[in-house]
């Protein structure tokens, strides 16, 4: 194992975090100042991928794909909002389960049958399309640095959105309680819609970002979504904060996991026997991280809400 | 559909009827190897098995999510557990029925025994993630068993044994067995959800508090029917598993537990027939539509979002509505 290999795998796995954290802030936002179990909230992130490679066919240009994809996607949340989610948020989760489950099913199906089955690339924009030198012997893509930058970046932004603007300020609010804001005069439907929106406009970014890095095709949210829920958890429902430490985490945790668990596990038993078990209990990891985090703080590392 | 008119046109048990609903359930399935005969053949047959196989199931999770409130995303789990352990013992030579069905329970058992007693510690939505992170976790082990086919699964070249014949080699044995099983599992759940026991764990489900402390070890109870419905699942992963004669970890995927909880949601749950009409239902739609189209799940997604907010208490609940509206 290699100093190499693992400042690899770390990129990686910021990487990954980055993306985790764009899709986990909507969700967690959703979810802390709502109680809204969002399904669909993956497909938001399919959504903005195949948004980049349609506004890349359309215009041929990445920055254009972006610049046309980020209202689109804002758009697509608020549609879904009025059409589905707002009769939903007085009612139980498992009806929410249901009716995001039904959105989930007709958009990855609506994706195959405009785009196709098979899976899209879009190349990164041109001026990012180049591999560097990190240090001796280690080239790296260029654009796979932006990712991380940009990730951090709209984190950075996100953050001083929550914490220094009154709309922030009434999130955090309605996160931690959701009554008392409405008693106090907020329009708390609006304040979902806000949320709503913009939680949708965050996961599209993440798939136009995501678009160039993996492939593009019907599902590639879903799984992200029950990772994305994982991070959640572990960071505490309704935390930016935790959201951003936990998708980093999880992030960093898997991707290290797939090549030191195996490596690992070859010091104590066979090379065969490693190669066989490692990668399972490699993708066990970010559940056995969850499992232990909800039995030892049930409300997540950074829980907005003191006890619920 | 006023508040004061809903509480008085849906009595919570309607026993006869409900009773009567699931009699023609069960006769109609039973008479659909005649109707093979004759038209759709072993296509049909093979769809029913598979209904029937899910049904069960559904009925274990309703006894979770609907009477203990305890919602599971895991619960393929315990099916894949049950698949495997059978097809384990298949494949090492290991063909008796007998032998093969208390160790695919006992081993699912074991596993909701120390799992559960982990996820009984936390509730509602915490729940639901930890129960998650059980199933992938069983999951991703079982894709790790490179002898027996690791991710891409394990073929079953024979049938298991029933006390030494081939009854379970023929398609007409597995289908009665199944058949057999669905209404044995019906029939134990309402035994169940009907006893002290059952009503213990409702009452948990909505005060847990009071419930503690009335005497009752919540934990007990709730840790009890996990175990429980555990078991079941793993008796329908061992019909699969003789049904299909294939086995791979994607009996136990996320996908797979969602799909439960919609059945149950869809059908209606802790009600009697709810989760039986739910499971089937899904099959069915899921027949006919795509049938129609290759597109079906167009029309799938969009009635799944109807039915989640126009009909309240799933398809039993609906029917109930119009029922109670008519008399």
């Amino acid at each position: 194992m290699s100093t190499t290999l693992i400042l690899i795998q770390i990129l990686n796995g910021l990487q990954l975090g980055v993306i985790l954290f764009l899709i986990a802030a909507g969700l967690t936002l959703v979810f802390g100042v709502m109680g809204f179990i969002n399904l669909a909230h993956g497909v938001q992130y399919m959504v903005g991928a195949y948004l980049a490679y349609w506004g890349y066919g359309v215009t041929g240009s990445f920055v254009l794909a972006l610049l046309m994809a980020l209202p689109l996607a804002l758009l697509m949340g608020l549609v879904l909002e009025f059409l589905v989610f707002r009769h939903l948020y007085d009612r139980d989760h498992l009806s929410q389960v249901l009716a995001t489950f039904g959105v989930i099913l007709f958009l990855n199906q609506l994706a195959k049958v405009i785009f196709g089955p098979a899976s899209l690339s879009v190349p990164p924009p041109e001026f990012l399309d180049f591999s560097f030198t990190l240090i001796d012997g280690l080239l790296y893509p260029a654009y796979r640095i932006a990712v991380i930058v940009a990730g951090l970046l709209v984190a950075l932004i996100l953050w001083l959105v929550i914490t220094r603007t009154r709309v922030g300020m009434l999130i955090r609010a309605g996160a931690t309680n959701p009554d008392m804001v409405s008693a106090l005069g907020v329009n708390v439907r609006q304040l979902f819609l806000i949320v709503f929106g913009f939680g949708a406009m965050l996961a599209g970014f993440a798939g136009v970002m995501a678009a160039p890095i993996f492939s593009v095709e019907p599902g590639m949210g879903d799984n992200l979504l029950i990772v994305a829920f994982v991070v959640i958890i572990i960071g505490g429902a309704g935390s930016i904060r935790g959201a951003f430490v936990a998708a980093l985490l999880v992030g960093l945790v898997d991707t290290l996991g797939r090549t030191l668990v195996t490596d690992g596990l070859r010091l104590v038993m066979d090379a065969s026997s490693a190669n066989q078990i490692g990668p399972a209990i490699a993708s066990m990891l970010i559940y056995v991280l969850m499992a232990l985090v909800l039995f030892w703080r049930p409300e997540g590392l950074f829980a907005a809400r003191a006890a619920r | 559909m006023s508040g004061a008119s809903h509480a008085v046109a849906a009595p919570p048990a309607r026993p006869r009827s409900a009773l009567v609903v699931a009699g023609i359930i069960f006769a109609a399935l039973a008479l659909i190897p005649i109707v093979a005969e004759f038209a759709g053949g072993a296509y049909l047959t093979s769809l029913a098995v598979r209904a029937m196989i899910l049904a069960i199931v559904a009925i274990s999770l309703d006894l979770l999510m609907g009477h203990g409130g305890l919602v599971s995303f895991g619960h393929s789990a315990f099916v894949a557990i049950g698949a495997y352990a059978a097809g384990i013992m298949l494949t090492e030579g290991v063909y008796e029925i007998t032998l093969i069905l208390p160790v695919a329970m006992g081993a699912a058992a074991l596993f909701a025994l120390a799992s559960g007693a982990v996820c009984m510690r936390t509730s509602g939505v915490s729940f639901i993630m930890i129960t998650l992170a059980f199933g992938q976790m069983v999951y991703f082990a079982l894709g790790s068993l490179a002898q027996y086919g690791a991710d891409d699964g394990l073929t079953i070249w024979s049938a298991p044994d029933a006390l030494g014949t081939k009854w379970l080699a023929s398609k007409t044995g597995v289908y009665v067995t199944v058949l057999i099983a669905l209404v044995g599992t019906w029939a134990l759940v309402h035994r169940i959800t009907g006893s002290r026991f059952g009503r213990v764990l409702r009452a948990a489900r909505q005060n847990p508090v009071r419930v503690s402390s009335m005497g009752y070890s919540v934990f007990r109870y709730r840790l009890t029917a996990y175990v429980i419905a555990g078991m079941i699942a793993a008796v329908a992963g061992v019909l699969w598993a003789t049904h299909a004669a294939f086995v791979s970890p994607s009996l136990g995927s996320w996908q797979r537990s969602g799909d439960l909880i919609v059945m149950v949601v869809l059908g209606g749950m802790a009600t009697r027939n709810g989760a039986l009409i739910g499971a089937l239902f899904f099959i069915v739609i899921e027949e006919v539509l795509s049938s129609i189209t290759h597109d079906w799940r167009l029309i799938f997604g969009p009635l799944l979002i109807l039915i989640a907010l126009y009909a309240r208490g799933g398809l039993v609940g609906l029917l109930d509505r119009i029922q109670g509206d008519r008399t």
